[in-house]
């Protein structure tokens, strides 16, 4: 048993429980454990927050979507099914 | 940050909406959900042409097949069964066959960090602790040359990851999904999910570690020009 609550968890372990810990399903001791460790580890800290940056910048990549001429096209199809189902 | 577009109404709104022909309607799902449909056609087919041909083929059932739905799923549900069916109709003429239970076999083991970065377990003191640990970022603010240089080695990374990885973290992280809907539109357990956004960001925080790592330092005034790469606890005890 140890008193130090640092060496509980590795940070090799961290690094896998991250996720887990972000998306809030980590369970309740282990994420004692997670809390309890970046408080006293300053390098386990710098990887939450680069984790952290990595999510922020990849929030900020372009969405992609379709072209605006097949956007154009659809909506050319959704009206000709309109007057269509309406002739009926 | 989050879902970039939002459709608040009800599923029975929205197809009462289209079934009556209301085109702006229309125009807000194409708007919100050719993207996420695009991605996904993407893991299925070899190009980006094809990836579009079946997301368009995919809305020209829903102009079809509106009168038909039942309601029984959600409507994004149903959009994205009608993507996957029609990709893999697609992947299969390109001789190109991917099951999609391949999104559930992604059982290898994929450190989320080079295990040479870590302290052997049979370390005395730091068993399995940091033996190089990860070093602060020198990221330029919005909008700087920097700064979409970091968005463009970004976008590169995204799009090599894995497909299943790729397609999870874009819906999550670029989209703004929460976990349960791309658990829903791709049929994945949560659990499979999370371990593909996992491997999938770590992946990506990895390359973002070396592509600063290998970033020449940025000079600034507030930092005299100071090696970036500096833990501030190093560097503050150490004489230059």
């Amino acid at each position: 048993m140890t008193d130090d609550i640092t060496t509980d968890l590795a940070c090799k372990e961290l690094v896998e429980l991250i996720t887990d810990y972000l998306e809030g399903t980590l369970p309740e001791r282990d994420r004692t454990r997670f809390d309890a460790h970046i408080l006293t580890c300053p390098p386990c800290r710098e990887y939450v927050a680069e984790m952290q940056s990595t999510l922020r910048l990849t929030g900020r990549l372009t969405v992609e979507s379709i072209s605006a001429g097949a956007r154009d096209e659809l909506l050319r199809a959704f009206r000709r099914m309109k007057t269509s189902s309406t002739g009926l | 940050m989050g879902s970039r577009t939002l459709i608040r109404d009800s599923d029975a709104e929205l197809v009462e909406r289209l079934r009556n022909g209301d085109e702006a309607t229309f125009a807000t799902l194409i708007d919100a959900y050719s993207g996420p449909l695009l991605r996904l056609a993407a893991t299925f087919v070899q190009s980006q042409a094809v990836a579009e041909e079946v997301v368009q083929e995919t809305w020209l059932a829903v102009v079809t097949g509106i009168g038909r739905f039942e309601g029984r799923s959600s409507v994004k549900t149903w959009l994205f069964k009608i993507l996957t069916n029609k990709a893999k109709t697609r992947a299969l003429t390109e001789r190109r066959t991917i099951p999609f239970s391949d999104f559930d076999s992604n059982t290898g083991d994929e450190p989320a960090v080079d295990p040479s970065r870590f302290l052997p377990a049979s370390h005395p003191q730091w068993p399995g602790h940091w033996a190089t640990a990860p070093q602060p970022w020198s990221m330029g603010p919005e909008g700087t040359a920097l700064d979409r240089e970091t968005l463009a080695v970004l976008r590169n990374a995204l799009e090599d990851l894995p497909r299943a990885q790729r397609v999870v973290v874009a819906l999550r992280d670029v989209h703004g999904w929460p976990a349960a809907d791309v658990c829903a539109a791709l049929d994945l357990t949560e659990a499979n999910q999370r371990v593909l956004l996992h491997r999938g960001r770590s992946r990506l925080r990895a390359v973002l570690e070396r592509y600063f790592a290998d970033a020449p330092t940025v000079p600034s005034p507030a930092s005299g020009g100071g090696k970036v790469n500096d833990l501030p606890s190093t560097a503050s005890g150490e004489g230059k």
